[in-house]
Parts: C-alpha cells; sequence; structure tokens
C-alpha cells in the first residue's frame, strides 16, 4: 500500500509539472486530488485497513495530497501568472503617441495679462480698481481737467466726437461747464475719451480723501499707424491725501517699474507739461535689454536705440485746479495733495514681450494669441 | 523747434558740447528729439580766402584758374567753375582733405590738365543758402586769409530738434532757449538782444504814413506798427542766410529774412507790408464776413468764415491775422518803404482758424500759444536795428500802438513759500537757491527773502504760464533737477486698503474660466462699419454714430461684442485656421441712459454725472470648426448648439447661479438653434449656432456663438457667501426614471414639471439620456432623468419616496408624459 502511494505521489508530480497550462494543471488536480481520485479513495478507506497499518499508510497518503495540493496551487499561480503576461503583453501601445488632452487650452489676450499685472502691482501698493464710461462727456475729459476752453485736443483732428442725436432718447447729458443740458446736445459735448483720466474727477466725486485708485480701460484718439491706433488702453493712477508728495510719485512709480521689469530697473523722470498735473513729469525706465548701458555687445540697443531708457508713462501732482472741480467733496487745493498718472497698457506689453507693431494686438490671429501662456 | 547751437551760444555758451546740451535741456523739460547737423561734418579745412586772380582756363571754357590767398607762405592754385568769381572777392575756401556737407574728401585734383589745390564754396556746398550757381562772396567780412571759417560762418552747424511743450511759447526762440540754458547751467546770458533800438533817421511821423484801426480789440490785444522809407531789397547776408537756413527757413529777401530771423529770434512773428501797396497807409483789423475770400502768400484762395480775423486795407483783407500774410502787399524786389506790423493776437481764435483752414504756419503755431502783448515791441526793436543795418533803410519815427490788453494781461507778481514747495516736492530746496533759479529764468525776484515767502514778478513771455505759486514750484524743482536730487518714497496710505470688488474678482474668474475651457480672447474694435463690414443681420439697435471716424470701418460704436468676434474670426478662418474659440470681455455701447442702480458692469459708472449712454460688459464667443480639444483618438464633431449652452452653463455654475434657456431666433443666428439666456428670469443673452448666411460670410463650416451681459449673472451669484449644507449625515435616494413624450415637448419643460412636483425632497433631476427609435412610438423621444431625494433632517423612508414619484408621475401626466416601463 506504502508502494502505491508513493507510486501515486511520482505520478501526481510528474504530471503537474508536465501540465502547459492551467486547465491541464485542474485536469491533474482533479485526477489526483478529485473526489474520485485513488489518493481519495485510499484516505477515505484507512479506517478499514488493519490497526497497525492505519497510522503509516494515513501519514504517507496525507502527506503527498498536502505535496500535491500545494504542487497543484504552485503550478496554477505559476500558469495564471504567465497568462496574465501573454494577455497583457498583447496590449501594448505606442507611448510615443500624444496624450488625450483633458481640455484645449485657451490663452488671455496678452493686453489683458500686462493689465492685470498692473493692477496686481497696485493692488499690493494699497489702490483699488475702477472702471469708467468711455463715451464721456466733454465735461469730464477736459474742462474739470483744467484745459481751457479752444484747447488743441478739443480739436476734431484729434478726439472723436459721437453725434449727438444718435445717443437715444432720455439720456443725461452736460455741457462742458458740468451743468445739465438744457438745449439740445452740441456736437462737442460727447466724446470717446481720450485718456482714462476723467475718472481722476469721476473717482474724487465718489471717495473723500486719501484715495488710492487705477483705472484701466479703453481710449480713442484719432491717430493711425504702426505706435498709434485710434483705441488703445491705459491705466490711470490717482493718489491723494494731505501729504502726498513728488518723491512719493517717484517711489511709486521706481516700485512699479521693478516689479514689471525686474529688480535692477532704476527709473528717470523729466518734466513735461500736463495740464492736470503741476508739476509734470515724463518716466523713462532703465532699458531691460542692454541694461540701460545703450549696448548689447557692441552693438547700440535695438530696444533703447542705445538711449539707455525707455519712456513709459506720464505723470505729475495733481494740479490745483483740478481739485477746485471736486472742492465740496472733501479736496480743497489748499489741504490736499496728491500725484496721478497714466500709462499705456500697449506700450508696456510692447516692450515686455517684443511685439514691434502695435496693430498687432487687435488682430487676433489666434497664432498670435497662443504664445501667451 | 530747430535751434542752430551756434546761434544759441552767441547768447549763452555754458562751454558743454552738443550732446550734453540736449541732454542738459530735456532731463530740464525740453525735450531734444534729435541733434541733427547742416553743413560740413566738422569745420576743419574750411578757411577764409582771398581770390588774387582768376584767369581763363587753357582747356575749358567754363572754368576758370584762381590764385587764392588762404593765409599760406604762397597763393595755391583752385580750379573754379563758376561765373561769378573775380580777384579781390573774399571767399570760403575748402582745403584738400576738408569733407564737405555731402560727405566727400576733398582731394587735389587735376582738372582739364590744371591742378586744384582746394575748392571755393557756394551757398548750397555750405548748406546756408539756396543760391548754387556761383560761389559765396563773403562781403563784409574783414577776417584775414587763413583764418577759419567758422569764425564768420556756421560751416559745420550743430541743430537742436525740440520738442516745445504747448505751455512754453518762449522756447520756440533762440533767446528764450538761450535763458533757459542759463537757468539750468549758470553760465552767463548775453543782454536782451531788444535792449537798444534803432535811431530813427526817417522824416516826419510814422502817423502821417500809415493809420490802424482795430475793430475787435478782444482779438487782437495789440497791433503796433512802424514804417521804413529807403528801403534796398536785396540778399542777406551769408551769416544771416546761414542762421535761417540751419533753423528751417528758406532765405527770401533781406526784409523778410529779418521778419523770420526776429521771430525765430525772439518768439514773437512779424509782418512786412509794402507800404507802398496799401492804398492810403491804411490798415484796419475785423473779422471776416462770411464766405470772404482771401489769397495768402502760399498762393491758396481761402474762403473764410466770420470768426476768422482779417487785416485789411481800403480795399479788402491783406492777410490772415497771425496766420499767413497776403499777396496783395506781399514785399517785393520793388519794394522801397515797408510797413512793419508786431501784433499780439487772440490764441483761441488763431487755432481755430488754422484748424478750420487747415493751415498752420511758424506764425500761428506761437500765436495759438498766447504770446503777450509786451513781445511786440521787442520784435519791434530788433527788427528795426537790422533793417537799417542790413536794408538801409530809415525808421520813420513813432510807433503806431493800438493796445487793447485787457486787465488780465497786466502785470502779475507771486509768492514762493519754501516749506510750501518742500512739502509738496518731498524735498528740500534752500531759499537762497530758488530765489536764484527764479532769478535767472527771468523772474524779478524781490530781494526780501530773509525769511518768509520770496515774491517775484513774472515776465511777459511766462505770464499765462506761470499764474499760481505751485508754477513756481515747478519752476524752481525742475531748475534743481528732479532726476539728481529727488527722493524716492512711497506715500503713507491712511488707512485704504487696496483689492479687487467683488464684481472685479468674478468677471477675472469669467474670463479665466473661458481661457481654461478652451478659448482665446480677442480685444475687438469698439467701433464698427454701419454694416457689420457686410456681415447680414447683426444691426438690430441703431448705433451711436462717431462723428468724424478715421474711416467707414470704424464709424459706429458697437451695440454688441459679436462683430467684431465674427471679424477676428474671418480673419483667422482666411488664414487657413479652421478649429478655434475666441471670447471677448468688453462693452456694448447703447444709446440709452444707464439702467438705474447698476454696478460699473452695468454701466453705472462713479461720479456725480452719469455716464452719457449705457456701457454694458459683456462676454461673447464664437466656436469654430470642431468642439473640445482635437485628438487622434476623438472623432471630430462640429462646434453646435449645445456646445456654446454648455460654456454658458459652465460660466453659471461657476457663478452658482442658473441660466435659463428659451428658444427664441435672432436674424444672425440658426432660427431653430438658437435660444435666450435668463438668469433669474431677468434677459441676460442668447446662445445659437450661427446661421448658414454668417457661416458663408466668414468662410466657416459650422460655428456657434453667445454673448451674455456680465452684471444680471453677477447680480444672483452668492460666490463667496455659501452656506454649509449637511449633504453627509442622511444618505440620498437616487432613483433613474425614463419619460416619453412628444418630441417637440422640452426637455425643459419636463424637468420644470419634475422638480416642481417633486418639491423640498427632490434635490435634483438631471438629464442622462434621450432616447428615440424602435422602443418609441414615433412622433416621440424618451428621455432618462435620474432623480436624487434627500432630507436635510431624516432618512427618507421608502413610502416617503414612493409618495413624491407618485406626484411626479401625475405631473408628467398633466403635460402629455408618461413613465415608461
Amino acid at each position: 500500500m506504502l508502494e502505491r502511494i508513493e507510486r501515486i505521489g511520482e505520478e501526481a508530480r510528474a504530471a503537474i509539472a508536465a501540465a502547459e497550462d492551467a486547465a491541464a494543471v485542474e485536469e491533474a488536480r482533479v485526477h489526483y486530488l478529485g473526489r474520485k481520485a485513488e489518493l481519495t479513495t485510499i484516505l477515505r478507506g484507512i479506517g478499514e485497513l488493519p490497526a497497525d497499518q492505519r497510522g503509516p499508510v494515513g501519514q504517507a497518503a496525507n502527506a503527498v495530497r498536502r505535496e500535491v495540493e500545494s504542487l497543484v496551487e504552485e503550478a496554477a499561480a505559476r500558469h495564471e501568472r504567465s497568462e496574465l503576461d501573454r494577455r497583457l503583453a498583447a496590449e501594448a501601445i505606442d507611448v510615443t503617441l500624444p496624450g488625450t488632452p483633458p481640455v484645449r487650452l485657451g490663452h488671455l489676450h496678452p493686453l489683458t495679462r500686462t493689465r492685470r499685472e498692473i493692477e496686481d502691482i497696485f493692488i499690493g501698493l494699497g489702490y483699488q480698481v475702477m472702471q469708467g464710461p468711455e463715451v464721456e462727456h466733454d465735461y469730464y475729459n477736459f474742462t474739470a481737467l483744467n484745459y481751457p476752453p479752444g484747447h488743441p485736443a478739443r480739436m476734431l483732428q484729434d478726439t472723436f466726437y459721437v453725434d449727438p442725436g444718435t445717443l437715444g432718447e432720455g439720456v443725461e447729458l452736460h455741457g462742458p461747464d458740468g451743468e445739465p443740458l438744457t438745449a439740445p446736445p452740441g456736437p462737442r459735448d460727447v466724446l470717446l475719451r481720450t485718456h482714462t483720466s476723467p475718472m481722476q474727477i469721476r473717482g474724487m466725486e465718489d471717495q473723500e480723501p486719501p484715495i488710492f485708485i487705477v483705472v484701466p480701460g479703453r481710449v480713442y484718439r484719432r491717430d493711425s499707424d504702426a505706435t498709434h491706433t485710434p483705441m488703445f488702453s491705459q491705466v490711470e493712477g490717482l493718489a491723494v491725501g494731505e501729504d502726498i508728495t513728488l518723491a512719493d510719485l517717484h517711489g511709486t512709480l521706481l516700485t512699479f517699474a521693478r516689479a514689471v521689469f525686474g529688480p535692477d530697473r532704476e527709473v528717470r523722470i523729466r518734466p513735461h507739461f500736463f495740464p492736470f498735473t503741476e508739476p509734470s513729469v515724463e518716466v523713462d525706465v532703465s532699458c531691460f535689454h542692454c541694461g540701460g548701458s545703450g549696448e548689447v555687445g557692441g552693438e547700440r540697443c535695438s530696444l533703447c536705440k542705445g538711449t539707455g531708457w525707455l519712456e513709459i508713462l506720464g505723470a505729475g501732482m495733481v494740479d490745483p485746479n483740478v481739485f477746485g472741480f471736486v472742492r465740496d467733496r472733501g479736496y480743497d487745493p489748499d489741504r490736499v495733495q496728491g500725484f496721478a498718472f497714466g500709462m499705456g497698457i500697449e506700450r508696456i506689453a510692447m516692450l515686455k514681450h517684443g511685439v514691434p507693431d502695435l496693430r498687432i494686438f487687435f488682430e487676433n490671429d489666434v497664432r498670435m494669441l497662443g504664445q501667451f501662456r | 523747434m530747430k535751434a542752430p547751437v551756434s546761434w544759441l551760444r552767441s547768447y549763452c555758451d555754458p562751454g558743454l558740447g552738443a550732446a550734453e546740451l540736449a541732454e542738459r535741456l530735456s532731463m530740464t523739460g525740453t525735450e531734444v528729439e534729435r541733434v541733427g547737423h547742416v553743413g560740413a561734418p566738422s569745420d576743419d579745412g574750411f578757411v577764409v580766402g582771398r581770390v588774387l586772380g582768376a584767369e581763363p582756363h587753357p582747356n575749358a571754357d567754363r572754368l576758370r584758374v584762381c590764385t587764392v590767398d588762404a593765409g599760406e607762405g604762397g597763393p595755391r592754385t583752385i580750379v573754379c567753375g563758376a561765373a561769378n568769381v573775380a580777384a579781390g572777392q573774399t571767399v570760403a575756401v575748402a582745403l584738400p582733405g576738408a569733407v564737405l556737407a555731402d560727405g566727400t574728401k576733398l582731394r587735389k585734383a587735376k582738372l582739364r590738365g590744371v591742378e586744384s589745390a582746394g575748392m571755393i564754396l557756394s551757398e548750397a556746398e555750405m548748406e546756408i543758402g539756396d543760391d548754387a550757381d556761383g560761389i559765396a562772396v563773403l562781403d563784409g567780412v574783414t577776417a584775414e586769409p587763413g583764418t577759419g571759417l567758422a569764425a564768420v560762418i556756421a560751416v559745420a552747424e550743430t541743430v537742436l530738434d525740440l520738442e516745445i511743450t504747448p505751455n512754453r511759447p518762449d522756447c520756440l526762440s533762440v533767446f528764450g532757449l538761450a535763458r533757459e540754458l542759463h537757468a539750468i547751467t549758470g553760465a552767463e546770458l548775453a543782454p536782451d538782444p531788444w535792449e537798444t533800438d534803432a535811431e530813427a533817421t526817417g522824416e516826419g511821423d510814422v502817423g502821417e504814413l500809415a493809420s490802424v484801426t482795430v475793430e475787435v480789440p478782444e482779438l487782437c490785444p495789440r497791433f503796433t506798427a512802424r514804417a521804413f522809407t529807403d528801403v534796398t531789397i536785396g540778399p542777406s547776408p551769408l551769416w544771416l542766410k546761414a542762421r535761417l537756413t540751419a533753423a528751417g527757413q528758406r532765405p527770401i529777401n533781406n526784409v523778410v529774412d529779418i521778419t523770420n530771423y526776429v521771430m525765430l529770434l525772439t518768439g514773437q512773428p512779424l509782418h512786412g507790408f509794402d507800404l507802398d501797396e496799401v492804398p492810403g497807409g491804411e490798415i484796419s483789423v475785423r473779422t471776416a464776413v462770411d464766405g470772404e475770400r482771401l489769397t495768402t502768400l502760399d498762393e491758396v484762395e481761402r474762403r473764410l468764415d466770420p470768426e476768422s480775423v482779417v487785416v485789411c486795407d481800403r480795399d479788402g483783407p491783406t492777410g490772415l491775422a497771425g496766420i499767413m500774410g497776403g499777396r496783395v502787399s506781399e514785399v517785393a524786389e520793388k519794394t522801397s518803404r515797408v510797413l512793419l506790423e508786431v501784433a499780439t493776437w487772440n490764441g483761441v481764435n488763431i487755432l481755430r482758424t488754422s484748424n478750420l483752414l487747415g493751415l498752420r504756419s511758424e506764425a500761428s503755431t506761437r500765436f495759438e500759444k498766447q504770446l503777450h502783448p509786451d513781445l511786440a515791441m521787442r520784435a519791434q526793436r530788433v527788427a528795426a536795428k537790422l533793417m537799417v543795418e542790413l536794408c538801409g533803410a530809415r525808421l520813420v519815427p513813432g510807433t503806431i500802438d493800438v493796445d487793447s490788453r485787457p486787465a488780465a494781461m497786466a502785470p502779475r507778481e507771486l509768492d514762493y513759500r519754501p516749506e510750501r514747495a518742500d512739502a509738496l516736492l518731498g524735498m528740500e530746496i534752500a531759499p537762497d537757491l530758488a530765489a536764484e533759479y527764479l532769478g535767472r529764468l527771468g523772474f524779478d525776484v524781490k530781494d526780501d527773502r530773509a525769511s518768509g515767502p520770496i515774491t517775484v514778478g513774472v515776465p511777459a513771455d511766462r505770464h499765462f504760464d506761470v499764474t499760481r505759486e505751485v508754477d513756481l514750484i515747478e519752476e524752481v524743482a525742475r531748475v534743481h533737477g528732479l532726476d539728481e536730487h529727488l527722493p524716492a518714497t512711497l506715500p503713507g496710505r491712511g488707512g485704504t486698503i487696496g483689492g479687487l470688488g467683488r464684481d472685479q474678482s468674478l468677471l477675472r474668474r469669467i474670463e479665466d474660466l473661458l481661457r481654461d475651457a478652451g478659448l482665446d480672447e480677442a480685444i475687438t474694435w469698439s467701433f464698427v462699419h454701419p454694416a457689420r463690414s457686410g456681415v447680414p443681420g447683426l444691426d438690430e439697435i441703431e448705433p451711436v454714430v462717431v462723428h468724424n471716424p478715421l474711416s467707414e470701418d470704424q464709424s459706429v460704436m458697437r451695440t454688441d461684442l459679436i462683430g467684431g468676434l465674427l471679424a477676428a474670426a474671418a480673419h483667422n478662418l482666411a488664414r487657413g485656421i479652421e478649429r478655434f474659440g475666441i471670447f471677448e470681455s468688453g462693452r456694448a455701447y447703447l444709446p440709452e441712459r444707464p439702467p438705474a442702480g447698476a454696478g460699473p458692469l452695468g454701466g453705472g459708472f462713479a461720479g456725480s454725472r452719469s455716464a452719457p449712454i449705457a456701457e454694458p460688459h459683456r462676454i461673447a464667443a464664437v466656436l469654430v470648426g470642431s468642439a473640445g480639444a482635437a485628438g487622434w483618438r476623438e472623432p471630430d464633431r462640429a462646434a453646435d448648439f449645445y456646445d456654446a449652452k454648455g460654456m454658458v452653463e459652465l460660466v453659471a455654475e461657476a457663478l452658482g447661479v442658473e441660466a435659463g434657456f428659451a428658444a427664441a431666433a435672432r436674424p444672425f443666428l440658426h432660427p431653430a438653434r438658437a435660444a435666450a439666456v435668463s438668469v433669474g428670469g431677468a434677459p441676460a443673452g442668447w446662445a445659437g449656432e450661427l446661421h448658414p448666411r454668417i457661416l458663408a460670410a466668414i468662410g466657416a463650416r459650422s460655428g456657434a456663438a453667445f454673448e451674455l451681459d456680465v452684471e444680471p449673472l453677477l447680480g444672483g451669484s452668492r460666490v463667496g457667501e455659501e452656506r454649509y449644507e449637511d449633504v453627509t449625515t442622511y444618505p440620498a435616494v437616487a432613483e433613474d426614471i425614463a419619460v416619453v413624450a412628444d418630441r417637440d415637448l422640452g426637455a425643459g419643460a419636463i424637468r420644470d414639471a419634475i422638480l416642481a412636483a417633486g418639491g423640498e425632497l427632490l434635490g435634483a433631476a438631471e438629464v442622462f439620456d434621450v432616447y428615440s427609435g424602435e422602443q418609441v412610438p414615433d412622433g416621440k423621444r424618451s428621455l432618462a432623468l435620474r432623480l436624487e431625494f434627500r432630507a436635510a433632517d431624516r432618512t427618507l423612508t421608502d413610502a416617503e419616496v414612493a409618495a413624491a414619484r407618485a406626484g411626479i408621475v401625475a405631473a408628467l401626466e398633466e403635460i402629455g408624459a408618461e413613465l415608461r416601463g
């Protein structure tokens, strides 16, 4: 009997080893361990053996059964693994094909990005952001900004006016003196704002000092060439309190220039003239292309044309006459002072990104837009 | 303003090179746009010479062989082609090695066999005048042969091209600029050129020769006139021609050149009449009769309006006041008596007329900035001396002076408080320095400045520019040197805080969302063609019209954003780009009052006076070609209505508002695939597929679009104000239903009915499948919806859900829908 058990063991070992796949292993399992298997029959019949044989036969049969069980298990696992491997190998893909984009990626317009960058710098300096009308009264665009009657900027060749007959029914209009119009509006009463500066007045009418605001927006002038488009955008700044100085303007713009153009930048301020600031200045930033030297690799710097400086904005101390228009809002010219500045967003964006022609911004070619992440 | 440097230096010479001069001027407010050159690049090799002999050339009829004393050991031979060369002349000689104005370097050369060691120069060759036919004869030059030519004529002139700000007409003059140099460098300034006057050696009195009547004193605050007899008209001397030419003026004759020269020197324009062409010497100043005609010196006939001011003689207008003289009494060859007008005009009026006629002149650019009446006599005095000196004229005693200046032009005194200046500037400027700067600028500093304010008299040429203390502060600050001295500090903010407002933040959120949803942002023109570049059906509102557009393409204010986006789409399509989405975030301009109570994004802006029209902020987009991300695996699907609607819903979801859609046609949208969008019941815009006509116009095969007003979207948004809702304690019960209804019963109506019937317990009902086909009767379709029942305070029982469901079924039956299966 023991020999028989031994033989079954040998046969089973050989069969399992020979099994080529999971099915053959299963067949071997049924054959050697199934209910009708020889070994099972032996184990079932142990009780009928003479008492002295029961022990040794039982031990031998159980040992073989455990061994075969474990061999089957092992072989089954082995075959399962290799079959999975085979199947997975068959699922091979080309990992170098493009991935599936979760969304198509869009882009903000470079002028929006530049505008937001400017807004955020001044927000960090404690400013609020305001918006104002683009179709505006002469009063806000000129009169209250200290433009005398007949000033050249009011001429038809510089400023776009709107046809007063097309403003719609029931609109509320004001004359150049700021008073409500009782007669039908004249051809020069309503215009497309030529700068964001009217919001200095509207802002001060709205808020008592101290006031710290920046005002981005579209403006319009009758110019059209590579460096002028009839529509462009500006950011106005206004800071008024009791003791805000020209030196504060200097520091503010230095901070701004370094934030936009890099920490090594310097600014220089040159006296200039604007009707609504006194003193007035123009502000240059040291060229970030040549570092202000005017030269790149021995050649004249192409960005600043060798001057070392780039003009970026106009500014100045708010003219007392301007405060005179908002005196009743808490802006007594003898008691408050402050500065204002205005810059062209396109100019900053062109400088920063090397855009050669202003008109490119308004063509909206998606190949241009896609360059700005 | 072109300022020849040698002319400037003759009044104030700070001993600086041209580049440094330009830099100093620019940094103190007188911007130098360009440093240019007239004549030779350098005065090396140019000398005064004397012609000793001029013999015919042995081999050439038209050449002369000249012996010229150029101050050397012996004479040199120069071959010259000019017909006017003659022995005894003092001439300008370029020696071999000299570089001429045209850049060529002069060498010894054999001309038809005779060696020529130099060149005798013409005016044109020196760029000091027009005359190219003969050599320039230096009449009246007493310098010895060999003297550097530069001592006599500016042969290598540097010219500063200056951009003068409109408040500084005083700097539209060489002497004004010299004063500016004096102020900023401290270098000595020559005495005023008008310090002395010519001696009146003529006969009688000017009043016997001429009379002036000013009918419009408010437009002509001052009119002065002097008379000259025995005038000899001829060319001006070379030094004068050289200065005029370098300053950009063409020499004409001595009298005309004197008026131009004095204008350039003093900033005050002048006009000379041939007195014999002024009948009776009677001059009057009046406004023109409407339609009156006048031929100006440029030989153009001008049609005048009743606000134009004319200078007239007995027969009518002879000149356009302050802008240009007329042909009638022009100074010419035959002139022997001259009436010299120096007047002050009303600047605003001059600017108006000059713009009306499209005629600007050196005179009008000065007068339009308002000159002070005191300047008139300065110019008379300088001109009189030159008339006597250069034209052999005799000044007739007396000056006609019709002075009607208003009180506002009376001399002005101002106080400068040093402590006020320091407080405004944020830097200290010592009072004695301030006084010194003001003195150099020509202010009359009263010497009581030991303490307290510095009182100054404002000079006439700064009368209209410097009217307040702050103007004095600016003058002191810029002369002191802003760039050199101004500290850089930051202001105290007095408790204000910075930041974006809620609406501004949410607008950025919308823009970012559209970007991240795959759209590129466009910025299109605010003004458009009245017919939207031929795109039909866009014009629903009569637009605000631009009165003076640059072109018809930009002549009306847009009433929507879609027009500009379609143009941008067409631009891209024309360049072979076929799949893209673009959006714009910007304003429409509507001919109506801004809505009451609107915020800035609705057109309600800050300020006491409302905006003239409504300018609502909008977002709009156009999707062209395929929807979504292009890839190699996904089939290309044309963007359609649901893509546009999906974008709108994405925006609505981000803001936490619900957008409603109702079928509504628009002329430019597919009539059966377009919807009006509402938020909280209020109209907010539209979405739809583009009409095939529009697609054809922009060159696209498919496309969808939307346009939304931002304010209603933001108004309903509770972003930032959300309250926590417990969704975890009690589980929700989800149940799917299939609803069969007529095909034209909208999914929106079905969903609305379900939500209404489900009441509080029904948290959500979302369509997840649409089916029509074999299982569903013809003309009907089946919608599958997932319902979610939930209560905040308990777990729902089966009975509760069943009751709610039964209510829904009943409601569906009422609208003609039933549950399937």
